[in-house]
């Protein structure tokens, strides 16, 4: 049972000596051994690696290097890679005496997906409903704290890749503000998009685990030197005349009616609570998705480019000529969303088409943050949905790119703009599945958010509901 | 917009992808899907906006250049699909 706590309880119980770091990882190993086979949260359960049993255990999405430990982005072209460093949020979580969990968790192929069904190892199930993906990329993180098979774990999001599983899987997942927390050995996906978060079962541990991770660092220089809050503090509870804006173009065209109206009743239940909400504009969202696969797939192409089996990885044997061994070791490494996003980014970035595609997208961009800058000069945070959709069923999307992209309407805009935001469970639909509140604030601004969501969970019962497995 | 197959055999060489015969075509037909939509960007008003590369207000962070703790040759190599003398092997580059 140890498994069900949060990390805050486990804490307490550690301090107080009714419970030893060795049941809470027996209950976890057990649990995983259960439940992990339908699951599929973790990779590699087949090989597992050593564990320093010291302190509380965290789990990690398999793009955070950690030290001897494999790391490969669930990606063939990465095969048995073991970082010799940890990223630096390991060793912050080490320092705090957190142990690291000895396997990785699922992903889609370098977080290209929403759904984890692009992984190697094969896709992970919603713990809700087996039959339903459980959202990515982080997906392994979400249904692994969502299964009780992880205490808490570290995600990244370049587009909503945690707080989309963690809307479809019922946890609460965060994507700090950009530069809040070191990318330092977060295999990079998208450098000016991409942030590591928490995910966890409820606020308390998100706010704790925040605290541990963030703060500035001289081996990421696009890291801010902003001093870092005892996040914990921000958990007051009350919300009166905090205010609110509910963005009308999240609410047109494509969210699910039942999703909407799990939305609505939140945030008649955050006006209950003494909040101020009013209606505000982001007129530039319709042009979220398009600008993020511009800008998003033309930094991958260019990060990607590492990866061509001179130093690690998979390289493809016996080929005599240096770029027809990269040719041919990309073309087997990687799969099939990796080699799309390749060629799209490398398609916007290639002369001829630098101006219409990459450039353009830039500009819509800044059109996007300055919606947001402007609704901020007003109001303290924004509510939305987290998706327009529960979660879809495996193989659903996985035919239609387009329709897979869409999937992240709500979330994207946030990365584009690197504001943090939140999502936390917020109802169920009637066939079960959990819906996500998105809680977005200014730059810096976690405190807000922290301070809104917790209002909003202790006033509901949705974050102590499990799913049956 | 139509992407052709010689565009796509451009863009996988410069990307250094082997494609096979039905990557090629399924991804001609995917990427010209994909940049349909995109071209709704087309909708939007940019004069005089600038671009943005990076939301923070940072420029070249620069440090001091003094040595400090870093991987040994071995640490470097460990990963390395085939190493001797500690140096990386790779397939020939020049003929």
């Amino acid at each position: 049972m140890l498994n069900k706590l949060t990390a805050y309880e486990l804490l307490e119980k550690l301090k107080k000596k009714e419970a030893s770091v060795n049941n809470i990882t027996t209950a976890l190993s057990a649990r995983i051994k259960e439940t992990d086979p339908k699951v599929c949260a973790y990779v590699r359960l087949d090989q597992p690696g050593q564990i320093n049993q010291c302190g509380l255990p965290i789990s990690i999405k398999d793009n955070i290097c950690t030290e001897g430990l494999n790391t490969e982005c669930c990606s063939k072209i990465l095969a048995g890679f073991k970082p010799p460093y940890d990223a630096t949020v390991i060793k912050k979580l080490k320092s705090a005496g957190i142990s690291i969990w000895p396997n990785k968790l699922n992903m889609d192929e370098f977080a290209f997906g929403s759904s984890t069904e692009n992984s190697c190892f094969g896709p992970t199930r919603n713990p809700w409903n087996l039959d339903c993906v459980p959202g990515g990329s982080s997906g392994g993180s979400a249904a692994a704290v969502a299964a009780d098979e992880a205490v808490w774990a570290l995600g990244s999001d370049t587009g909503g890749s945690i707080r989309q599983p963690a809307a479809f899987c019922g946890v609460v997942g965060l994507k700090p503000t950009y530069g809040r927390v070191s990318r330092y050995g977060l295999i990079a996906f998208a450098s000016s998009l991409d942030q590591i978060g928490p995910l966890t079962k409820d606020v308390r541990d998100n706010a704790l685990l925040m605290s541990i991770i963030s703060g500035h660092d001289e081996k990421d220089s696009t890291s801010a030197d902003v001093a870092v809050p005892d996040y914990t503090q921000s958990l007051s509870g009350d919300i009166k005349g905090l205010k609110i804006g509910v963005p009308k173009e999240y609410f047109i065209e494509g969210i699910e009616p039942e999703t909407r109206k799990i939305i609505e009743e939140a945030i008649n239940k955050l006006k209950g609570l003494g909040a101020q909400v009013a209606p505000v504009s982001l007129p530039n969202s319709q042009y979220a998705v398009p600008v993020y696969y511009i800008i998003a797939t033309a930094e991958a192409s260019s990060n990607l480019a590492r990866f061509d089996g001179d130093q690690y990885g998979l390289r493809k044997a016996n080929i005599q000529n240096l770029i027809e061994s990269y040719k041919q070791t990309r073309g087997e490494g990687f799969g099939q969303e990796a080699k799309r996003r390749i060629l799209l980014g490398t398609f916007a970035l290639s002369h001829g088409y630098y101006d219409a595609y990459y450039l353009r997208a830039l500009k819509v961009r800044t059109l996007i943050k300055q919606d947001f800058d402007r609704v901020f000069s007003e109001f303290d945070c924004i509510v939305a949905p987290t998706s327009p959709t529960p979660a879809f069923n495996i193989g659903e999307k996985s035919a239609d790119p387009l329709s897979m992209y869409l999937s992240d309407i709500y979330t994207i805009s946030v990365n584009l703009a690197g504001i943090p935001a939140i999502s936390l469970p917020c109802g169920l639909t009637k066939s079960g599945l959990p819906v996500g509140l998105q809680i977005l604030a200014k730059p810096f601004a976690e405190e807000t958010i922290f301070r809104a969501s917790y209002a909003y969970e202790q006033s509901t019962e949705w974050h102590k509901i499990k799913p049956k497995l | 917009m139509a992407i052709s197959r010689e565009t796509i055999e451009y863009v996988a060489n410069l990307s250094r992808i082997q494609l096979g015969e039905d990557e090629l075509k399924k991804f001609s037909d995917q990427l010209a899907a994909i940049l349909d939509f995109i071209d709704k960007l087309k909708n939007a008003d940019i004069s005089n906006v600038s671009p943005t590369s990076h939301i923070l207000p940072l420029s070249n962070i620069l440090r001091e250049d003094a040595p400090k703790e870093s991987l040994s040759a071995s640490q470097a190599l460990a990963n390395a699909p085939q190493e001797r003398n500690n140096f990386y092997i790779v397939p020939k580059a020049i003929e």
